[in-house]
């Protein structure tokens, strides 16, 4: 779960590490308070958007009196930011966060990650700070300074240490950067986040580090124990038939194409939708209905399929394996009732109780396109597509 | 023979009790899994379909003799069902359950590691031999026994790849779901040098998918010591990036983890890397009669 630049600089405050000050703000008049709470100069006014970029966007902007801080929030609030992590169609801005500018002599990046093939949290930080961490990476990999943290013994001091010098920091900075590593690690560990990312970490004229931006993604298996985190999502940043899904615990992510996919198991839904590709025709969205699908979750899954107006053909691929392909086919056919179906569907079944289900199918009286195979299946889909023009 | 599990496996099942336990253990009871003892803190005592139950995983193996471990507990306390299976020397972990915490993993794996004790999933529809053990979720019928190995980060489009085989007359020597998730247990890498080690192993099919890079670390792996024919499928050519794919460990992060990237890694590497996903079966079929 992805949570916004002002929520994650609050919760790495709690844990010691120094940010602007500043908060967040939803009207030009409020945006104007926070700036005259400030009281210094300059003020900066960010959109909160869950995307990158915001800078480059327009989403920015340095000003100095509350006067103009009101005034570019007027232009932030309700603007759509484009930036190259939004897309195309970008982000309606809802809310600015309003603080204090910074004196900015270095900007550094420091970030903790997952490292899956070492299978523990590496901290990595780089005085190439500004720009993302992919970048550096590609570009000039030996100006990051790595170090593993082993989960058992916890973030050490010396590794602190470390990365400060290796940084080629002097004593001062390094004493200072050990309680924001430490901060950051503590948010990291005790919040079940997967990244923890500041960036730019800002170096400023009087020698200390202030989180000039930052960001956090949770782990959602963990955010059962975390429910003040869970309470930061937030809907806007979602599309709302992935938010539809997700009340029903499916898997849904919205694409380009135009072929609707409903399939059952994540592995199995990816294949189907390069299967389509193969045979040269782009999925409309991922949809997995589980590996364990119901009758109810098929019949929720089409539901919000066929809301798509982009889809101009369904794909349902299913392999039923415990569940069985007779409860699936009733899950569609029910499903299909209840909507209003003006587009082809091609279904394709396999596994458990294959022939009662093609029946239940064939029987329902409704316009399906059996298919055997997942072959089959992705041709027909394509045929008609085709026919449909 | 067959890698991992056997007709000699004893499996003790933990969350035996709960609706998906006691489901999967009558299953597994009729393909022919030794199911030798279940857990369920405070159901001790039990029994159920004819299973002895006891309080903890070391009650059960002292009395039952179990060997392997099949887990269907709740996510929030599944890593400690992993961590006491380990800890009664259990030496193969399966665990079925989607949905922990990924540091509860990180901490799991240090233990196991310690322990060597081998762990499959979390995540993961299990593993089978067929014929002669099946520990999991999988529908045993659409396996057959036979000499392709297969390892899967995915479950139904395991038995999407089984199934391709299995009306081809190809049969399987085992099936591994190495699980979904971000830290797994066993991963490809250990399954390849098992897999190449199993005299009745003759192809791989490895089933790879975005996010990470197990297939990369395979890739070497196999260049280096695998002789035995490799032929891979990796989903989530269309996936974007940025988005996880309903696994955990499926996503594209920072432009690393594509599935282009892995196909041809695992190309120069010598693998067969196949596209078409419903081409699998016919790929292996020629691939055996060619040689």
């Amino acid at each position: 779960m992805k949570i916004h630049e002002y929520q994650a600089k609050e919760i790495l405050k709690g844990y010691g590490v120094p940010v602007p000050k500043g908060r967040v703000a939803e009207t030009p008049e409020e945006a104007r308070k926070v700036a005259e709470e400030i009281g210094s100069k300059p003020i900066v006014v960010k959109a909160q958007i869950h995307a990158g970029g915001r800078g480059k966007g327009g989403g920015v902007r340095v000003v100095k009196s509350p006067e103009e801080a009101e005034k570019a929030a007027k232009e932030i609030l309700g603007m759509t930011l484009v930036t190259h992590q939004t897309g195309p169609t970008g982000r309606i801005v809802r809310r600015v966060l309003v603080e204090e500018g910074a004196d900015i002599k270095e900007e550094l990046y420091l970030g903790i990650v997952m490292d899956r093939s070492r299978e523990c949290p590496v901290i990595m930080a780089s005085r190439e700070g500004g720009v993302e961490i992919e970048k550096i990476a590609a570009e000039s990999p030996e100006k990051i300074v790595k170090e593993w943290v082993e989960p058992y013994v916890g973030l050490r001091p010396f590794q602190a240490n470390k990365v400060g010098y290796e940084l080629g920091l002097d004593p001062a900075q390094v004493g200072k950067l050990r309680s924001v590593v430490s901060g950051l690690y503590k948010t990291f560990y005790e919040k079940d986040c997967l990244l923890a990312e500041i960036n730019p970490l800002v170096l400023t004229g009087g020698g200390d580090f202030i989180a000039l931006d930052a960001k956090i993604n949770f782990d959602d298996n963990g955010l059962f124990r975390h429910k003040e985190i869970a309470a930061l999502r937030d809907l806007n940043e979602e599309a709302p038939l992935e938010i539809e899904a997700s009340k029903y615990n499916l898997n849904y992510i919205k694409l380009d194409g135009s072929v609707g996919c409903m399939v059952n198991g994540a592995g199995l839904a990816m294949a189907t939708m390069d299967i389509i590709k193969v045979f040269g025709a782009e999925p409309a969205n991922f949809l997995d209905v589980g590996g364990g699908a119901t009758t109810e979750m098929v019949k929720n899954g089409f539901k919000i399929l066929m809301s798509d107006p982009a889809v101009k053909v369904v794909f349902i691929n299913i392999f039923g394996g415990i569940l069985r392909c007779d409860t699936l086919a009733r899950g569609v056919t029910e499903a299909v009732k209840e909507v209003k179906v003006n587009v082809p569907i091609v279904v394709r079944l396999e596994g458990t109780n294959v022939e009662e289900g093609r029946r239940i199918l064939k029987d329902s009286g409704l316009n399906f396109a059996v298919a055997s195979g997942m072959q089959e299946g992705a041709q027909k889909v394509v045929e008609a597509l085709k026919t449909k023009g | 023979m067959s890698i991992l599990v056997d007709e000699n496996t004893k499996v003790v099942v933990q969350g035996i009790t709960g609706n998906e336990g006691l489901f999967h253990t009558k299953q597994m009871k009729e393909y022919g899994t030794k199911v030798v003892a279940g857990v369920t803190p405070g159901k001790g005592g039990q029994k159920i379909e004819g299973i002895p139950v006891f309080n903890t995983v070391a009650d059960a193996v002292k009395n039952s003799g179990a060997n392997a471990s099949a887990i269907f507990v709740p996510p929030a306390f599944a890593g400690d069902a992993i961590l006491e299976a380990a800890d009664a020397d259990i030496s193969v972990i399966v665990c079925l359950t989607e949905g922990i915490p990924t540091l509860d993993m990180v901490m799991a794996r240090k233990y196991l590691k310690e322990k060597g004790t081998k762990l499959v999933g979390p995540n993961t529809p299990g593993i089978i031999s067929p014929g002669k053990c099946k520990i999991g979720v999988m529908a045993g019928y659409i396996h057959k026994q036979g000499a392709v190995g297969i390892m899967s980060r995915s479950g139904t489009l395991t038995y999407e790849v089984v199934d391709q085989l299995t009306k081809k007359g190809i049969g399987q020597s085992t099936c591994v779901g190495i699980g979904g998730d971000q830290i797994i247990g066993l991963n490809y890498v250990d399954l390849l040098e098992l897999f190449q080690k199993d005299p009745d192993t003759e192809a791989l099919i490895m089933i790879g998918e975005i996010g990470g890079t197990a297939e990369e670390e395979a890739a070497q792996f196999i260049e280096k010591h695998v002789k035995k024919p490799v032929i891979a499928f990796i989903a989530g050519l269309t996936a974007p990036p940025g988005r996880r794919m309903g696994h955990a460990g499926a996503i594209i992060s920072g432009g690393k983890g594509t599935a282009t990237e892995k196909m041809e890694t695992l190309e120069k590497a010598g693998v067969r890397v196949v596209k078409n996903p419903a081409l699998v079966g016919n790929e292996l079929s020629g691939l055996l009669k060619r040689a």
